[in-house]
């Protein structure tokens, strides 16, 4: 009989496959569909994470887990409404305007999406304006923008001008990164935050969360 | 019509050094690059700021001190010449008025040291390629085209040297290829959408150099092997999917070349030595002294058989001495006098040798620049004139090669990479011989929505 254990397992060991198998016989069961994301896979890729950042993992094998929890998700979520998949927040992220990298955006992206948030990813070349646009029509938590040359990385700091500009610029916690990107930058142009990798900056999402949902927070 | 190599330029290894090669390239001001000695080849950049009719003053200032500052420097110690690679920012090969503008600085800095100080320079002109700010890429025609080529055009007849370019066919489809480690998917980015476009782009490009008295010079696999050895230093790839990719990506240099390209090819391709090993044209190249644009562990090795030496690029911030181009510039000019003491002294083979030896077996990536595998790979490489069917075989060399190095105890290796190396392998041989059939496979995993397939002439 599968377990909730075996969904984590197979998770962690990418197997698209099995997974199928696994999560359909628990349904089957009667098993709470809830019980089936949170504990069995969410609770694989809770896995993954620490493995890969200690080392232990490559990002080919980070992809293959979340793309197995996905495939598990698939099957779960006909049964639940979407108000009721867990998700630990929502984030917009995108590359800045006159910028075109987005492999490290793209890994962010991937990694954010498999420890449970909900992720609108805005591509890369992103004008000022589309992300304050999408702050509006979004209500996002946080903001991720990523540039890897020195003159776009000036574009954050002018999507923060219009965010300012636009009255959303309190709504939100913004992080940003790239190449050039520092944490002094960051300080500089008033950014809440700064990564220098997509893991990191998990976490960095993680303890903005954590503040945000803490009762002082709240009361505030 | 098409050049073919069907032979390696080497007959024997011991003649695969730095500074010379069999066909060695003269610059407008008379330094023959390949001819004996390893030249410096300085680049920069601007610090962060905008680009726009407001700032242009402000940013041609900055290149003018960078040009007034590193040439006096290369002066003062005694620089047997300087190649200056202008690579711009992608502002100004959008706007060519700016790039056009930035380009003839540096060309009056050139006539100023060499009237002030005797000092021989030449300039390479690196546009960027703007082609894939079109989402999906459009590559053979459309805005970007058109200003990247009023930007070469106008730059040749200005004065410069040589055109080079980190062009990005096929990249849209490589970037999942690497956060994937799916090789089958970078060999048909590789194979077939990189190497058809590079046919596509090198063939304008000679041509436009040819009308302009200008060197076509040679391209990077920049975004497609740099972007893999930076995952791998990071941790997020293997190393030995990294070190595939190197050599997986000569086949689409090696396209510009038989355009017409002549060299130096650009620093940023560690794929270098395969191509001088091929063509027997010079080479740039770029190891310990480009840390200031990104790490890498082919330092040392890099050098082995480079015929110019670059720092890949630098912003111009103060440091403690100075600004950090003259600070690179003079870290050049020793590197580079080192070596051609070496030579002088008839030590040349014993330098290479050392700059091997010191980096080879720590890392995959630097044991696949070792001069016997380059030359061991090349010769096979050259024995099919199919682009695609090339790429595999070079992957399929690579892991090979490795395979041996790793069970021979010659590389320092991670305990994951013989099941990396063993599932690319097996992975490849999967891939048939005829490219039509390959992509027909392809498509049922291919993001459609990424590429334009006839932009490919696919």
């Amino acid at each position: 009989m599968a377990t909730l254990k075996d969904v984590s397992q197979c998770v962690l060991d990418g197997d698209l496959d099995e997974i199928k198998v696994l999560v359909q016989a628990l349904i089957d069961d009667g098993t709470d569909p809830i019980a089936i994301i949170n504990d069995g896979l969410i609770a694989g890729m809770n896995i993954v994470a620490p493995l890969f950042k200690s080392g232990e993992m490559f990002v080919p094998e980070v992809m293959e887990s979340a793309d197995t929890m996905n495939e598990g998700m698939k099957l779960v979520k006909p049964l639940i409404t979407d108000e009721d998949i867990p998700s630990k927040g929502k984030i917009i992220i995108g590359t800045v305007n006159g910028d075109l990298h987005d492999i490290g955006k793209n890994l962010l992206v991937m990694m954010m999406e498999s420890r449970g948030y909900t992720v609108i990813d805005l591509g890369v070349d992103v004008k000022e304006e589309a992300f304050s646009a999408a702050v509006k029509e979004h209500q996002p938590n946080i903001v991720g923008m990523s540039s890897l040359l020195t003159t776009t990385m000036m574009k954050i700091e002018s999507t923060i001008k219009q965010l300012v500009a636009d009255g959303v610029r309190n709504q939100v916690k913004i992080i940003i990164g790239g190449a050039p990107v520092t944490q002094e930058f960051a300080d500089d142009i008033g950014a809440d935050g700064y990564s220098d990798d997509a893991s990191t900056a998990v976490e960095l999402c993680d303890l903005m969360m954590s503040e945000q949902n803490s009762p002082e927070e709240l009361s505030a | 019509m098409a050049k073919k190599f069907t032979k390696v330029a080497y007959t024997n290894l011991d003649d695969f050094v730095y500074g010379s090669c069999p066909n060695p390239v003269t610059t407008k001001s008379g330094m023959v690059i390949g001819g004996g000695v390893v030249y410096p080849e300085i680049n920069f950049t601007l610090p962060g700021m905008d680009i726009n009719d407001v700032t242009m003053p402000k940013a041609a200032t900055i290149y003018s001190n960078i040009i007034e500052g590193v040439l006096k420097r290369a002066a003062e110690l005694y620089a047997p010449g300087v190649l200056i690679e202008f690579e711009t920012l992608p502002d100004f090969t959008e706007h060519p008025k700016y790039g056009i503008e930035v380009n003839r600085i540096l060309l009056n800095g050139m006539k100023e040291a060499s009237e002030k100080y005797g000092l021989k320079t030449a300039i390479r002109t690196t546009p960027n390629d703007l082609r894939e700010f079109s989402r999906p890429p459009i590559m053979r025609s459309g805005k970007y085209w058109e200003t990247m080529l009023e930007l070469y055009e106008q730059c040749a007849k200005d004065g410069s040297d040589f055109f080079s370019i980190e062009s990005t066919g096929g990249k849209e489809i490589h970037d999942s290829a690497l956060v994937k480690a799916d090789i089958r998917l970078a060999i048909f980015a590789l194979g077939i959408l990189g190497c058809n476009d590079m046919e596509f782009l090198w063939k304008h490009l000679v041509d436009l150099s040819n009308a302009n008295s200008c060197f076509a010079a040679g391209d990077s696999s920049c975004g497609f092997a740099n972007t893999a050895m930076v995952l791998a230093e990071k941790g997020f790839i293997p190393h030995v999917f990294a070190a595939v990719i190197r050599v997986t990506a000569v086949p689409r240099a090696l396209v510009a070349f038989e355009q017409g390209a002549v060299g130096p090819s650009k620093d940023c391709a560690y794929e270098g030595p395969y191509l001088k090993a091929i063509t027997g044209s010079p080479i740039s190249m770029e190891g310990k002294t480009a840390a200031c644009a990104h790490l890498s562990p082919v330092g040392n090795i890099a050098a082995a058989v480079a015929d110019t030496w670059s720092n890949e690029s630098v912003q111009q911030v103060k440091l403690l001495s100075e600004m950090a181009p003259i600070v690179s510039m003079e870290q050049l000019i020793y590197d580079c006098r080192l070596m051609n003491a070496a030579t002088v002294n008839g030590q040349q083979l014993m330098f290479r040798d050392l700059l091997v030896r010191s980096d080879s077996a720590l890392d995959v990536q630097a044991y696949v620049l070792r001069p016997d595998v380059v030359m061991r790979i090349s010769t096979e490489l050259v024995k099919t004139q199919d682009n695609f069917l090339r790429t595999k075989l070079a992957a399929q060399l690579t892991v090979a090669e490795l395979k041996k190095a790793i069970i021979e105890g010659k590389v320092k290796s991670d305990k994951r990479d013989m099941k990396w190396l063993d599932k690319m392998e097996k992975a490849i041989e999967t891939i048939p011989d005829d490219p039509q059939e390959f992509y027909n496979e392809m498509k049922s995993v291919l993001d459609m929505d990424k590429f334009i397939p006839s932009e490919y002439g696919i």
